[in-house]
């Protein structure tokens, strides 16, 4: 035990006077946290809207005035003919053009049916397509107030909610993702770089001359590692609550039980690499590339696994922060307990043992 | 100096990686307190034979012991028994001179209260009390040299492994860290020292010159230099190499 003190203690000298080890450990979950969370957004607000208002009458009035303020949407300005449209959508400062066609609550009163036209700039699709959503929703909204004193017999009237984020906070969905990929990051790349250095230097040789034992020395290296990813996880957590609005709806034990779990998973895949390699820099790349895109792209962090290809599906499925991300959300979201993340957490297990299980055969032939 | 039980006898090693041969039935036993040379160009297999002595390694077939025990099933037990250096001198740069050697000594299961005295005494032997709290990476090469071969046998081990231990350092240097060596050896620490500079073979008690993976010959500097008619163990090499296979 007084053995391991030393080691541990010594690990953590390596740590603290290493300027670039600092900041990766603290300085990039933080800057990544505050920039995922700012940055990328799914939510939409004062996106600027030009309205051509062929008609100028009561019924088309009130529903310029409801779509604009409405929050989401911000007058650009009022066209007054065709050919403005192209124009403002070439200029780029407006993203959505609403046009009334003439007569427009003549037709609505004689006919019972009178025509808007959203157009939306969709060079960049998944925004056109929210906000045009919203714009019919806001429409349909009008016109069903308008139909309660109508004599419509049959009407179906569809009351959504969207249950767990209320808001559609984009943050909700980023900061699950988030914390699977610093920590997974930080833990793998830290590990296999300590350990591979200790190579390059040949002091790995020394230890392995030394009575310590393999299975000593990596566990001396790693264990600072914990106890760093653990305080990380409780900063994103703490942050994202603060800063964010995040919540821990569920056990708080839990969810950081499940932290420890993935950050022993990430170390061991560092462990992993770090057998596999001689220097540093090839460390540091395979950690990258096998650790940052695939859970970025591939772990449901941003992109739906639902709507992938399969062989990409079947690829997810491989990825330890797939499901660290589903038991996340569903601890801080919904609240829930052990009970309906067992499975979840049964594949992070088995993937652990798996990656031990692997490193430690790689060590003892490299030893042979 | 040659006296009782050898502390290594090695019988018939062999060590192939695939259908190489790094070391071709190697035998030989080195006494308790000698400096024992091990020389060779790059690549004769010279530090496949010392991994496999330090229990780094394991040899395909023949009998290794080391300090009385079998490389083999024992590496463990072999382990608390030596000491290790290797060529990269084997510091932490960001570590401290007392830093290092508190780490190191501390593997080796030394009481603290020791580790503190024998630093002390160790920092004053070399000079080095005003560097104590420097980092490693201030130090010149030199002090690193002395510093890491003093770190392996911090813990007085019986014998001590020396792989290439000179290698980038200036001639004045390399004779003081022969110096030590010579004390080591006084104090009965078996040195097993590894080296491609021939006037270093000069320093030794026996020389054992290998040769594409075989011991081409065995035996104190003096009579290999008459055997082949040498003036010095540079020409002994030279005789020695030229007549390896290609």
């Amino acid at each position: 035990m007084k053995l391991f003190r030393g080691f541990i203690i010594k690990e953590f000298y390596h740590i603290l006077r290493d300027k670039r080890t600092l900041l990766v450990l603290f300085g990039m979950p933080i800057i990544q946290l505050l920039l995922f969370g700012f940055v990328i957004t799914n939510e939409i607000k004062d996106i600027k809207i030009a309205i051509l208002d062929n008609s100028k009458d009561k019924v088309t009035r009130d529903i310029s005035q409801k779509i604009l303020s409405s929050g989401y949407f911000k007058l650009d300005s009022y066209l007054t003919n065709v050919n403005q449209i192209e124009e403002v959508f070439r200029k780029g400062n407006v993203k959505e053009v609403v046009v009334f066609e003439t007569d427009f609550a003549e037709k609505m009163k004689r006919q019972g049916t009178a025509k808007i036209q959203i157009l939306a700039d969709a060079s960049d699709a998944n925004t056109a397509n929210l906000i045009a959503s919203y714009t019919t929703a806001i429409v349909m909204d009008y016109v069903n107030k308008q139909n309660v004193s109508a004599t419509i017999p049959l009407q179906i009237v569809p009351e959504v909610r969207m249950m767990y984020n209320e808001q559609l906070k984009g943050v909700y969905m980023f900061v699950p993702g988030i914390m699977a990929m610093i920590l997974i990051l930080i833990s793998a790349l830290l590990t296999s770089i300590s350990i591979v250095r200790e190579k390059e230097l040949g002091t790995m040789e020394v230890l392995l001359v030394s009575p310590l034992k393999p299975i000593q020395i990596i566990i001396g290296k790693v264990t600072p590692y914990v106890l760093l990813s653990f305080f990380n996880a409780v900063i994103i957590v703490v942050l994202g609550n603060l800063v964010f609005g995040m919540p821990v709806q569920g056990s708080t034990i839990l969810l950081l039980a499940e932290c420890t779990l993935f950050i022993v998973l990430a170390l061991s895949l560092g462990i992993l690499i770090s057998t596999v390699t001689n220097s540093q820099q090839t460390a540091m790349l395979i950690s990258m590339m096998v650790l940052m895109l695939p859970t970025i792209l591939l772990s449901g962090f941003i992109f739906p696994i639902s709507n992938m290809p399969w062989v990409l599906q079947a690829l997810c499925q491989i990825m330890p922060p797939r499901w660290f991300i589903v038991i996340i959300k569903n601890i801080m979201l919904k609240g829930t307990g052990l009970y309906y993340i067992w499975f979840e957490t049964l594949i992070l297990i088995g993937m652990t043992a798996v990656f031990i299980l692997l490193s430690y055969k790689k060590f003892k032939i490299r030893l042979g | 100096m040659q006296s009782n039980e050898p502390v290594i006898v090695v019988q018939n090693l062999v060590k192939k990686f695939g259908n190489f041969v790094a070391n071709d039935n190697l035998s030989f036993e080195v006494y308790p307190g000698e400096v024992f040379g091990f020389l060779g160009a790059n690549g004769a297999g010279k530090t496949t034979a010392i991994r496999i002595l330090c229990g780094l390694s394991r040899p395909t077939s023949g009998k290794v012991m080391v300090g009385g025990f079998d490389a083999n099933t024992e590496s463990e037990k072999i382990k608390t028994n030596i000491g290790y250096m290797s060529q990269k001198f084997s510091l932490y740069d960001d570590l401290t001179v007392r830093e290092n050697i508190r780490f190191y000594a501390g593997i080796y299961h030394i009481p603290y209260n020791i580790i503190k005295t024998r630093t002390n005494d160790l920092l004053q032997k070399l000079g080095l009390e005003h560097a104590r709290d420097k980092l490693i990476h201030d130090i010149p090469l030199g002090w690193k040299q002395k510093l890491a071969f003093s770190i392996a046998v911090f813990h007085e081990p019986s014998i001590v492994f020396l792989d290439e231990p000179t290698g980038g350092v200036d001639p004045i240097t390399r004779r003081q860290f022969w110096d030590m060596i010579y004390e080591a050896a006084h104090r009965g620490i078996t040195v097993f020292v590894t080296t491609h500079y021939m006037d270093e073979a000069e320093y030794c008690n026996r020389v054992s010159i290998m040769v594409d993976g075989k011991i081409a010959d065995l035996d104190t500097p003096n009579n290999l230099k008459t055997k082949h008619n040498a003036a010095n163990m540079d020409e002994v090499f030279q005789k020695l190499a030229r007549g390896r296979k290609y």
